[in-house]
């Protein structure tokens, strides 16, 4: 009765210190529409919270998402927000604020892994929304954060993570996460066929960390000035000599037979193992000597899938029968005294082994 | 030529793109002072341009040292069009010219545009050499120190209180220029914002004059409003209160500082001095552009507020307003009934001669043709009797301060706290209105029209408070409303009686003399002025009056009093009459004797009233206004007593008028005084013919009412004065029974006792509801809400019974502006109203939820007609927490005074000893060494300044109790609010960030802290416009960021003068004006307050034990600013 006598045209709250509710930041950062966000707040209890009522609860919803929408463009670029004088905000409030608007959703994160952050995928993120059910505002800002932390790094020298750290003032948890989607978008792993789809974005995250951590420019020089983006072209090159493993009869044999005398006994699937072993291990040595074409490390995961996962799942590996083979099937090229580039097995080895670690589940 | 201004620019950050095609900006500063010109290179390509200018340096007079800001303009370099500017910033360099105050201008400060807002910043550094040729006919003023605080500041001690200044400067509005026809709004905009910036500044400049004509040294309690008259021009004046002050030094032996700064230096400690400044205090007091006649008279209504008490409304109200109604229509038989009641004033021997005995209507346009008069003026307060007062002691008394007081043209201070001992009584509240017609004015361009009309109104504020047989007028403030030629002039005050201490008198007894003089140093914290109250009463000149009480003893006689009202003996003190209720536009005495908390009390209404034009207009609102007061003051009597209480401290009523209608809103914070007898309930009578249904009707209202009033009761915590007077102590105890057989002699009249017969209960506050409108006025009465758990509401500075506050402070400004759709009845327009409020109430607590337990404190409302069917309400207010276990003990402890002993020790360090001083004055039987180390033991105490306390005695006991360890894990383990704790975390581990932190209260004070220096006023004013509104976010985006830009302005030149907070401050203005047709609105806002520097009180103690460091952490910690 009293609406239809009356309607607010203007209402604002403007406090000395820039009042911010977390809850309500996070249905902003979700892209609710303030009317879903004042249901939401009230199904959440809102309204038994000092006494106040919808009306109540519409204004300060309304307010918030005011506050929210005027500080976006200060979060944009995070170093920014500690030297502006427009809002008054403690210190704790301020990193808040931006750790969690860089936050997202790994399910969306999942989605455009490995694709180019471009307009042409923006156009998808309808799909996405609609896909994963996040709604199409926030996937919006979630892409945005990603294209823009893209754009920062993707020239930046020195380690990818303090970059990140440093220019848009996330956790480490978070700019690892970072990391990771700019590595995926640079190098643009392919993650988005059928068989890959049971990997979740922080399977991928880890592969992306130990990539970084061990294949990159900066994995082995300390020197600043190296980009971490890239893989080592050279490391790639090198790769091509661990052919020798599979093309020399001899050496796959003594291979072969080093890993089952480790192994027997120890492990449940040994008659497996013993028969499909040439087949793993040509797999592995494959997939290492074709990294020199971009078009093949883009299918790193699915080939590692589909030539090493898949047949050892269909043959109902478990992952400590895996993590012994694994180990052993690395080790023991140690012993081959007519190998000699034991150095890029081990680096090359190392990664591949944590990867299918990690990977290998249903 | 006494003065050298230097500047030097030393870089910008975060500009805006000025060149789309290189994504840059080549920008170049201006700065510019008077009408010399400086620019600095231009910094090519460049968003964060690092100039490092020379000093640029303004070789000008203090005069224009003091009108005009500094100017400096950004601009984006062109080489072939015209340089583009990018925006400005205004500063403001009067805090330089003090040396007191501030002494560099050095910081990034905001630059402005008045369309786009705040684009970025720019580094600063401003100074000024003052060659110190003290000129005695000099036209400038600089080194009288200016506050908005509306007390004695913190730091300083007032060794005189000189009175009243006020001055007025009108000017063309540049909006109304012919020139704003062809000119960008943007120069319009900068045009209008210059100007005031200047007016300002020679207003301040004229009142410093004025001050140190009167041989003061500082200006308290001043108040700057801008009229915008449109047409007739534009209007910048202020009020305040020349005083004398004295920085407190932390040393207690070098008390007589010299203040450098001050011309006056001489008068300070030589009261001789003081007849060479009456003569000059009489040049003050009568401007020159007084001299104009007061023709006529708007209308007026003295309210002391016992008007109404007791008696039958209905009556009353059909009497009242009639009376006032028919005097503009009737103007012969008028002056009949007010004269034969009281002495004619002066002022009122004028009005009436300037009559025409010719018809009523005719009379307006012969009498003058610029001005309306209508005079309804009324008996409410003035009517009754200003007979001098029969006491023999009071009467020796008066007639020393009245002679000091009887030379001032108007005995007016805009202070609402005092230095204990100089408030003695306080009458009621007075105010006066009048209607103007702006269109009428001969020479817009002239001050002395308006000069004349404030004139009458401060005689007419004067002989109210003549009625009440007081001679000054405290709490004093002025203010205007306009719709467009008509203007509402309103002033109200407080009357009531001072003491002399404070103010010079050359007739003064050799007697008083010798007194004062070691009275006459007053500091903010000292225990001298407790013993100065005891000597002052041994020599006679006044009765012992126990503080706590004293100034709610009437000032009039009470045999011939002025209205008709209730006496009784004071509850406090047995030996002086009370009023049963008082009404105050002052803060409360932080002496005063309060049982439990007080609470914000509002009254509002709404009346439509016909579109009319010009005289007509005028006419309807005057006729008006009478009902509308009255009936405010019912709404808040009634509202008083619904919730238990007795006394409104910080009575403020704004009365706004629009084309269809009249908005009323009068704020107090309401609380029961100890010393006033406790209120009747309010008692609910019916028609006299009635049906059982009829019946039932009326005793479920009342049921109602009664359940409300001890709900209320228990909320505010006020318990039975019973209770009360066994805590206090009182000096004489009395039975109750006793204390009742007294009353009920005072009370001679039959009415009350007819009442006593019929219900059984006292002073029953009749509610007859015998139409429609008293039934919708019960329900109004019963729908506001009470404010949630956890949050306490006051509209004045201090909330009675809430003294621990933590340091977690939020200011804040809510602006709502609402569209009413339909044609409305009065009533449904007061219930829009008034849920309209009480809405905005209810939005405040929940946005402020996380705070709890919190009081809003100075709860400042005011509302506006922008346009016809909007109404705007905005409202600023601090949210202070508090410590609810301490304020729980509180209660129960009143044996906390004892306190005081440890204070005696070190007051001089002390920042808040005002109030304790209050609390050592009142009389304590119980105070005990033994209490003393109990109180000690518990982190609770009664004071902001008691975790001080604790922890001095603390530190005493240490060795001895062990306890330390205990009290302080007590400490820890009460429950912070998350938000609070969770700053405290964060605090510790960020170790600040690059912008520094300034608090901003409209308080005086800072809870936890202590200010240390008074860096000068701040006073600002924008305009704000836009001309892409929906791009902006609507209304609410743009206005919500033009008041969040407003706010970083004021903290960037608070920081840039070397300051970390605003006190005292306030928007005083908020124009608000909006085309969504053409998708502009414009929105103007003046804001004002003091810079400070404070340091928290932990800080002081380095040394601290673990019960401090508890209150470090939350005090330090960011939540709060």
């Amino acid at each position: 009765m009293l609406f239809k006598k009356m309607s607010m045209e203007l209402d604002v709250f403007v406090g000395n210190t820039t009042v911010l509710d977390e809850d309500v930041y996070q249905l902003w950062l979700d892209g609710q529409t303030v009317t879903d966000a004042v249901r939401i707040r009230i199904e959440a209890g809102a309204l038994q919270e000092c006494e106040a009522n919808a009306e109540v609860l519409l204004s300060d919803t309304m307010d918030q998402f005011r506050t929210f929408q005027m500080c976006e463009r200060l979060l944009q670029s995070p170093s920014k927000v500690a030297n502006q004088l427009l809002f008054q905000i403690p210190p704790h409030r301020q990193t808040m604020l931006i750790e969690r608007y860089y936050e997202f959703d790994s399910m969306f994160a999942r989605e455009v892994l490995g694709k180019k952050l471009s307009k042409g995928t923006k156009k998808d993120l309808d799909d996405i929304g609609s896909k994963t059910g996040i709604v199409l505002k926030s996937c919006r800002r979630q892409f945005d954060n990603f294209k823009r932390v893209f754009k920062v790094v993707e020239e930046l020298k020195g380690p990818l993570v303090e970059n990140i750290q440093r220019h848009f003032l996330l956790s480490d948890v978070l700019a690892r996460d970072y990391a990771a989607i700019v590595f995926f978008a640079n190098s643009r792993f392919e993650t988005g066929k059928r068989k890959l789809q049971y990997l979740s974005f922080q399977d991928f995250a880890f592969c992306a960390g130990q990539l970084i951590s061990y294949w990159t420019v900066g994995a082995v020089d300390n020197v600043v000035e190296n980009m971490d983006v890239d893989l080592e072209k050279e490391f790639l090159h090198d790769l091509k000599d661990l052919k020798v493993l599979v093309n020399d009869k001899d050496m796959l044999d003594q291979h072969k037979s080093l890993v089952c005398a480790q192994l027997r006994g120890k492990i449940k699937v040994f008659s497996e193992m013993e028969a499909s072993f040439k087949n793993l291990s040509r797999a592995l040595v494959n997939i290492a000597s074709k990294l020199t074409h971009t078009k093949d490390v883009r299918d790193l995961f699915i080939d590692l899938v589909e030539k090493f996962i898949e047949p050892c799942r269909s043959d109902k590996w478990t992952i400590g029968d895996l993590r012994l083979f694994l180990t052993h099937y690395s080790s023991s090229v140690h012993t081959l005294e007519a190998f000699r580039r034991q150095v890029i097995w081990d680096r090359y080895m190392g990664v591949i082994k944590s990867c299918i670690l990690k990977m290998y589940h249903d | 030529m006494p003065g050298k201004l230097k500047a030097k620019i030393v870089a910008g950050r975060h500009l805006p793109v000025m060149d789309r095609a290189s994504d840059l900006t080549d920008a170049f500063v201006e700065v510019k002072f008077g009408n010399t010109t400086f620019k600095t290179d231009v910094y090519p390509k460049s968003l964060n341009p690092q100039w490092n200018s020379e000093w640029f340096k303004f070789e000008v007079d203090d005069e224009d040292l003091q009108d005009e800001p500094l100017q400096i303009t950004v601009l984006d370099h062109d080489t072939y069009s015209a340089n583009d500017a990018i925006g400005k910033v205004y500063i403001d360099i009067d805090p330089l010219l003090c040396s007191e105050a501030a002494t560099v201008i050095s910081g990034w400060l905001p630059i402005y545009d008045t369309i786009h807002g705040i684009r970025g910043e720019i580094n600063v550094l401003v100074k000024v050499d003052l060659f110190n040729d003290l000129n005695r006919f000099r036209q400038s003023s600089c080194g009288v120190k200016f506050f908005c605080t509306t007390s004695i500041p913190r730091c300083y001690r007032a060794v005189m209180v000189h009175g009243f200044v006020e001055e007025l400067v009108v000017n063309e509005d540049p909006e109304y220029q012919w020139i704003d026809r062809i000119r960008t709004p943007r120069a319009s905009n900068e045009a209008r914002q210059r100007l005031i910036f200047l007016m300002s500044g020679e207003l301040q400049r004229k009142i410093g004059l004025k001050v140190l004509e009167m041989g003061g040294n500082a200006v308290v309690g001043y108040l700057q409003c801008f009229d915008l008259e449109g047409e007739t021009g534009l209007v910048v004046r202020a009020i305040g209160t020349a005083c004398t002050l004295e920085k407190i030094s932390t040393l207690p032996a070098t008390a007589t500082h010299p203040s450098n700064s001050s011309p006056s230096k001489d008068m300070k400690d030589s009261p001789q001095a003081a007849p060479s400044t009456l003569g000059c205090r009489s040049t003050h007091s009568s401007p020159v552009h007084s001299a104009s006649s007061r023709l006529s008279q708007g209308f007026s209504v003295s309210v002391p507020t016992l008007l109404f008490a007791g008696m039958k409304p209905r009556h009353r109200s059909s009497e009242a307003p009639r009376a006032r109604q028919c005097r503009p229509g009737f103007g012969e038989e008028a002056p009949g009934v007010p004269l034969s009641s009281g002495p004619p004033t002066p002022l009122r021997a004028q009005t009436f001669s300037s009559f025409s005995p010719s018809k009523s209507y005719s009379r307006q346009s012969s009498s003058s043709d610029t001005e309306l008069s209508l005079t309804p003026k009324t008996g409410m307060g003035s009517g009754g009797s200003a007979g001098k007062e029969a006491g023999p002691l009071k009467a020796l008394l008066r007639q020393q301060t009245q002679s000091a007081l009887e030379q001032r043209e108007y005995p007016f201070f805009t202070l609402t706290a005092f230095p204990p001992g100089f408030l003695l009584h306080v009458g009621g509240v007075v105010s006066a209105r009048s209607v103007k017609l702006l269109d009428r004015i001969h020479n817009p361009d002239e001050p002395e029209t308006r000069d004349a009309w404030w004139e009458e109104i401060r005689q007419e504020i004067k002989s109210h408070a003549k009625a009440l047989g007081c001679h000054a007028v405290v709490g004093y403030s002025e203010s205007t409303s306009i719709c467009e030629e008509v203007c509402i002039l309103s002033a109200s005050g407080t009357a009531a009686i001072l003491s002399s201490r404070f103010m010079q008198d050359g007739s003064l007894d050799t007697e008083h003399r010798l007194s004062r003089q070691p009275l006459c140093v007053f500091s903010t914290g000292s225990e001298r002025v407790e013993g100065d109250m005891g000597s002052s009463a041994s020599l006679g000149f006044e009765e012992v009056v126990p503080p706590g009480c004293g100034f709610c003893h009437i000032p009039y006689d009470e045999l011939n009093i002025p209205f008709p009202a209730q006496l009784t003996y004071c509850y406090c003190c047995r030996r002086y009459k009370v009023p049963d209720v008082l009404f105050t536009t002052i803060d409360l005495p932080t002496e005063a004797n309060v049982t439990g908390k007080g609470c914000l009390i509002q009254a509002r209404l709404c009346r439509t009233k016909k579109k009319a034009q010009g005289e007509g207009n005028a006419t309807a609102i005057s006729n008006l206004l009478p009902f509308l007061e009255y009936e405010l003051h019912t709404q808040l009597m009634n509202k008083l007593k619904l919730r238990g209480m007795n006394a409104l401290f910080g009575l403020r009523i704004q009365i706004s008028v629009g084309e269809t209608m009249l908005l009323g809103l009068a704020s107090a914070t309401g609380v029961y005084l100890t010393a006033l007898p406790s209120p009747g309930g309010i008692q609910v009578a019916g028609k006299t013919p009635s049906d059982i249904t009829y019946e039932q009707h009326i005793s479920n209202m009342q049921k109602k009412i009664n359940d409300t009033i001890s709900k209320n009761k228990e909320l505010h915590e006020i318990n039975p004065p019973e209770v009360v007077e066994e805590i206090i102590g009182s000096p004489i105890p009395e039975p109750r029974q006793r204390s009742r057989l007294f009353r009920s002699h005072s009370e001679s009249s039959d009415e009350v006792s007819e009442l006593d017969l019929s219900h059984g209960k006292k002073d029953a506050f009749v509610l007859e509801i015998d139409d429609t409108d008293a039934v919708e006025d019960i329900h109004a009465l019963l729908t506001d809400s009470p404010t949630p758990a956890g949050f306490y509401s006051c509209n004045t500075e201090i909330m009675p019974g809430i003294q621990n506050w933590t340091s977690a402070i939020q200011m804040f400004t809510s602006v709502r502006v609402f569209r009413l759709n339909a044609n409305l009845t009065n009533q449904g327009l007061n219930k829009i109203f008034s849920d309209l409020c009480e809405n905005l109430l209810k939005s405040l607590y929940f946005k402020l939820r996380s705070m709890v337990p919190c009081c809003l404190c100075h709860l400042n409302f005011t509302v506006a007609i922008p346009e016809d069917e909007l109404i705007q309400v905005a409202v600023t207010a601090v949210a202070m927490s508090f410590d609810k276990e301490q304020s729980l003990e509180n209660g129960k402890q009143s044996g906390e005074k004892t306190l005081i002993k440890a204070i005696t020790e070190n007051d001089e360090q002390l920042q808040f000893n005002l109030e304790l001083n209050a609390e050592t004055s009142s009389p304590n039987p119980l105070s005990s060494p033994k209490g003393l180390s109990e109180v000690g033991s518990h982190p609770s105490a009664r004071d902001r300044c008691s975790s001080w306390i604790e922890q001095l005695k603390l530190k005493a006991h240490t060795i001895r109790r062990g306890s330390v360890k205990t009290t302080s894990s007590l400490e820890k383990a009460s429950p912070l609010p998350e938000g609070r704790s969770r700053s405290l975390r964060s605090n510790r581990s960020y170790s600040g960030s690059s912008v520094a932190v300034v608090k901003m209260t409209p308080l005086s004070f800072i809870p936890g802290a202590k200010i240390i220096k008074y860096l000068g006023i701040i006073n600002m004013f924008f305009i704000r416009e836009t001309t892409s509104l929906r791009e902006e976010g609507g209304v609410s985006g743009f206005l919500h960021t033009f008041i969040a830009e407003v706010f970083a302005m004021v903290r960037a030149h608070v920081a840039a003068l070397g300051g970390n907070a605003v006190v005292s401050y306030s928007m005083k203005e908020c124009v608000f004006m909006e085309n969504p047709n053409k998708n502009q609105a414009q929105c103007l806002i003046n804001v004002s307050g003091d810079a400070v520097i404070f340091i928290q009180e932990s800080e002081l103690e380095s040394t601290s034990v673990q019960t401090q460091s508890a209150t470090t952490h939350t005090s330090n910690g960011g939540e709060g600013t």
